[in-house]
């Protein structure tokens, strides 16, 4: 069968078709629709994209930052107001991939790819659907548990701007200086006086997405960022995980290994790329 | 169902049609007739099919062909001037930066975009830029060498 | 850089040396910088069909029944390839030099023996209408138990995989199923020795993953030949293969490749060319058969895991005298190459080291895997991987240096070897002193001073007694001497015409009834002995 390829130039309009084509697929960076294409995926029968400015659009000064699911990697990496994220971007892929790879393509990445949304779900973000309904938000958590079966079009991600130093990132791979994640880490570290209080600790690829390591987290209210503060949460860091089995690590390694990073993260240790 | 497919192509304006939802690879090789572009997964993750868009390295196999309209691209094709090497050429052929062949396309062009941003990388710099990039023969140490020597080959550059 | 150490074996050597030392650019470099080296692929033809191939999702199953009616209607199939159309559909690599019974279909008809067994072809005017077609073909089959374990496979009651090789495997000299090294009394040598260690190693099969994947493209060219473009390593093997499954004179086949995008062993086994051959007759068009990436890594062959049993006995000075191997090939579910691995394997034990009693019985052994094939010194790497462990740990068992202990136990010239055969033109414990050396490794002084060329012989099994003085001094020949391949006898004065070549004292072997495609015949793999 052939495939259709349908361009809008407004994004509430490829949102439309989205929702009103039978087979109908967005295409954002290419790099999982394209394979999928190549691959004679028979369930991609009409692609739909949009050339709409707004769909890769950057708001980064202001204390709510916006990024359209259109940004790629590479546009991150050049703006320096999302330094931050910069640990995450650049773990993705090599530079080729990152001019493709977008946000809003990563959110349907499965495990063990998609590490950058595991940064956005340690800053709590929420996802932007634009339907024939118009515009509705959800917390990216959520978006995550329904993401098969979501017909919207994710238009843009939004989260509160981290305060200095306060997000960490590592990814964990066997191969340098890019390779697939054995795991991945994020964590948001709020605490000025060196007691932490509202930690969120993201992982990537312990799931069939990334998810929140909630006990974790709660472990580690109140704590300070050295080894015995930290010692309650590093006990807890696999629980409640359901890592994937797959040719690049097992579950059970990459249940042994978790804590050995989250360790080394959350104690400072940590370069943003590691090796398992 | 043929759709068309216009961009410049090492500096000349190429238009073909193509199938609706081909890749930019399968464009280029069928359509187009570029040979010097080469595919080996079709699924973007070795980086043997690297062209430059808009001087940005991108992998072509995960490329939709229409999106390029008014793009202009490059491949290992257009690195030359008539008989002249480019100087990545040049320095790949004298640090025995080839074996088999096959990757040697998409690395000049992940170098290329490499050195039309930043002449003088460090060797970290290089081996990122052809991190998305898979040699299954030199162990990569000739290619990074190549790129290092020329980068350092100022008096060669070209515009 | 490299380095020439001319002073080791100096009285030996042919200092003449023009190309070695020097670095030599390759002839296709500037092809391959400028994107023009001509890979298979980067050949256009007008009206280019393409072969694409349904593959088995089990790893045992009988067939039952292929209704590919709904793929023959698709617009755009040119032509459906079944098992009934391949005119020999039963073929072994090696049968071009008769080794081995021909065991592999081209495309199964009955029975799928792996995942990913080739089962239908389809011709299409594009790769996307022949895997749309692919789609709509219904296989139903009736799954069988398959085995996937070596040493279950060679169990009693153990499912078959090979219908040519009922009990899992392979048959050498079309009696004995497997390869057997015997030399002294391995039960005497553990029974004399101070520590036994033995351990079990087991390989993963490894695949080439070569950048550019196995690929052919046929070609009716104007005189009813056809032309073939491949990215096979083996031009004639491939030529020959294809012609024999095809049930056609080889002078209608023109192959042309030469510029492999990566090879390492993986483009030998003639995967696409027979298929893509008989496609294009069918059709009278041009038609490309050219693997995706997952085929390759699934369907494309590995280098055949390895399961290796090795028990040494060393006494408490070092010596081991007694080292017995059990090997186990994966062979997956045909033959390949994996017969003449095995062949390779029972040839390399013990290693590179004197041991007066060894036992070893090598296997190639059938499962329901990917059939492996040739990679990168198949037969011979994976041995030496446990070896070497093995020798690691021998040296910790008796608690001494690792280089010192391969070099006590190294082969020296004259020693007797357990294929018996003299061992000549040794040089283990001088690459071990290099790289000791090299590696600012400490050796002990009677270490340094060793020398393959010094202690072999009659005392150590061997029948004549090979031992002399160390090499002399360098001193640069006046004259350009021939290369010797047999080092002098004892207190022979250097010469400076090379030395006659020994008399035949038996007649050459009678030559074996030709095969029908006249290929050389390897005498490692018949055993017939050179002199």
């Amino acid at each position: 069968m052939t495939v259709t390829v349908k361009t809008f130039a407004r994004l509430t309009e490829a949102a439309g078709a989205l929702s009103s084509e039978r087979g109908a697929t967005f295409l954002s960076g290419g790099t999982l629709v394209m394979r999928a294409v190549n691959e004679a995926d028979p369930s991609i029968q009409t692609i739909v994209r949009t050339t709409d400015p707004n769909y890769a659009h950057i708001a980064a000064t202001s204390g709510r930052v916006e990024l359209g699911a259109g940004v790629t990697m590479a546009a991150i990496l050049a703006e320096r107001d999302l330094a931050y994220l910069h640990p995450a971007a650049r773990a993705v892929g090599g530079p080729a991939i990152r001019e493709a790879a977008t946000v809003g393509g990563k959110l349907f990445a499965h495990a063990p790819y998609g590490d950058f949304t595991t940064a956005l779900l340690a800053l709590d973000a929420t996802v932007m659907l634009a339907g024939g309904f118009g515009q509705r938000e959800l917390p990216l958590e959520e978006f995550l548990t329904r993401r098969e079966r979501e017909a919207a079009l994710v238009a843009a991600v939004a989260f509160k701007r981290p305060g200095n130093g306060e997000l960490r990132f590592v990814k964990v791979t066997r191969m340098h200086p890019k390779g697939v994640a054995v795991l991945s880490i994020a964590a948001l570290l709020p605490g000025a006086s060196g007691r932490v209080s509202g930690a969120r600790i993201a992982y990537g690829a312990m799931a069939p997405t990334p998810v929140r390591a909630k006990m974790a987290e709660r472990a580690l209210e109140g704590r300070a960022l050295d080894a015995a503060g930290i010692a309650p949460a590093i006990a807890v860091a696999a629980d409640g995980t359901a890592p994937v089995d797959d040719a690049i690590a097992s579950a059970w390694w990459r249940r042994e290994i978790l804590p050995v990073h989250l360790r080394r993260l959350l104690l400072g240790e940590s370069a943003s790329m590691r090796r398992a | 169902m043929k759709t068309p497919i216009q961009f410049r192509l090492n500096g000349e304006d190429v238009a073909t049609f193509a199938e609706s939802g081909t890749n930019l690879l399968d464009v280029l090789r069928e359509s187009v007739g570029d040979l010097s572009v080469k595919g080996g997964c079709w699924q973007g993750t070795c980086g043997t099919c690297t062209v430059l868009i808009d001087g940005a390295p991108r992998v072509s196999c995960v490329t939709l062909a229409e999106s390029c309209a008014g793009r202009s691209i490059e491949t290992t094709a257009g690195l030359r001037r008539g008989a002249d090497l480019h100087p990545l050429q040049t320095a790949f052929m004298e640090n025995f930066a080839a074996q088999c062949g096959y990757c040697t396309p998409g690395m000049l062009m992940a170098a290329k975009a490499l050195l039309d941003r930043n002449p003088s990388p460090t060797r970290e710099e290089v081996v990122d830029a052809i991190g998305g990039n898979i040699c299954r023969c030199t162990g990569y140490e000739p290619i990074i060498q190549a790129v290092l020597t020329a980068a350092r080959g100022d008096d060669r550059r070209r515009a | 850089m490299l380095e020439l150490r001319k002073d080791i074996f100096a009285d030996e050597r042919d200092d003449n040396l023009k190309e070695i030392g020097q670095p030599t650019a390759r002839q296709d470099i500037l092809g391959h910088v400028t994107g023009t080296s001509p890979f298979y692929d980067d050949h256009r033809f007008a009206n280019l069909l393409h072969l694409k191939i349904l593959r088995s999702p089990h790893a045992h199953a009988r067939i039952r029944s292929i209704d590919d009616s709904a793929a023959a209607r698709m617009p755009g199939v040119k032509r459906i390839i079944r098992a009934a159309d391949v005119p020999v559909n039963l073929n072994t690599l090696l049968s071009l030099i008769q080794f081995g019974k021909d065991d592999e279909p081209s495309l199964a008809s009955d029975v799928v023996r792996y995942k990913g067994e080739p089962i239908l072809g389809i011709v299409a005017t594009s790769e996307r209408v022949a895997l749309d077609a692919l789609a709509q073909v219904r296989v139903s089959y009736d799954p069988l138990p398959a085995v996937f374990d070596v040493e279950e496979a060679l169990k009693q009651g153990a499912v078959s995989v090979n219908a040519t090789y009922p009990k899992n495997t392979f048959e050498y000299y079309g009696k004995y199923d497997h390869q057997k090294l015997r030399y002294g009394d391995i039960a005497a040598g553990f029974a004399q020795a101070d520590m036994i260690v033995e351990d079990r190693y087991q390989m993963s099969p490894i695949e080439h993953a070569p950048t550019e994947t196995n690929g052919s493209i046929a070609v009716p060219d104007t005189n009813g030949r056809l032309i073939v473009y491949t990215s096979t390593q083996a031009l004639f093997f491939s030529l020959d293969t294809s012609a024999k499954i095809n049930a056609m004179q080889s002078n209608q086949l023109h192959f042309i490749g030469g510029t492999v995008g990566g090879g390492f062993g993986g483009k030998v086994d003639t995967l696409t060319e027979p298929l893509v051959i008989l496609a294009a007759r069918l059709t009278g068009a041009p038609v490309r058969y050219r693997f995706g990436r997952h085929e390759e890594m699934q369907f494309g062959s590995p280098r055949g895991a390895e399961r290796i049993y090795v028990k040494d006995g060393v006494m408490k000075d070092g010596r081991i005298v007694a080292r017995q191997v059990r090997s186990y090939f994966d062979s997956g579910a045909y033959t390949r190459l994996s017969s003449y691995a095995v062949v390779k394997c029972a040839a390399h034990i013990p290693g590179p080291y004197t041991i007066p009693n060894v036992h070893a019985d090598v296997f190639c052994v059938f499962t329901n895997r990917t059939p492996a094939t040739a990679m990168r010194g198949f037969g011979v790497t994976a041995l030496d991987f446990a070896l070497e462990c093995q020798m690691d740990k021998l040296a910790t068992a008796v608690g001494m240096d690792p280089i010192e202990f391969r070099i006590l136990n190294a082969y020296r010239d004259g020693d007797m070897k357990a294929h018996r055969r003299e061992a000549k033109n040794c040089a283990l414990i001088e690459c071990a002193q290099v790289a000791a050396e090299k590696a600012n490794w400490p050796l002990r002084d009677e270490f340094r001073r060793m020398s393959s060329r010094q202690g072999g012989g009659v005392a150590r099994g061997g029948t004549t007694d090979r031992s002399r003085a160390p090499a002399p001094a360098i001193a640069a020949p006046s004259a350009p001497q021939r290369v010797s391949y047999e080092r002098p006898a004892a207190a022979s004065p250097p010469r400076s015409a090379p030395p006659p070549p020994p008399p035949r004292t038996t007649p050459p072997p009678p030559t074996p009834a030709g095969s029908s495609h006249g290929a050389p015949r390897f005498s490692s793999v018949f055993g017939t002995r050179r002199r």
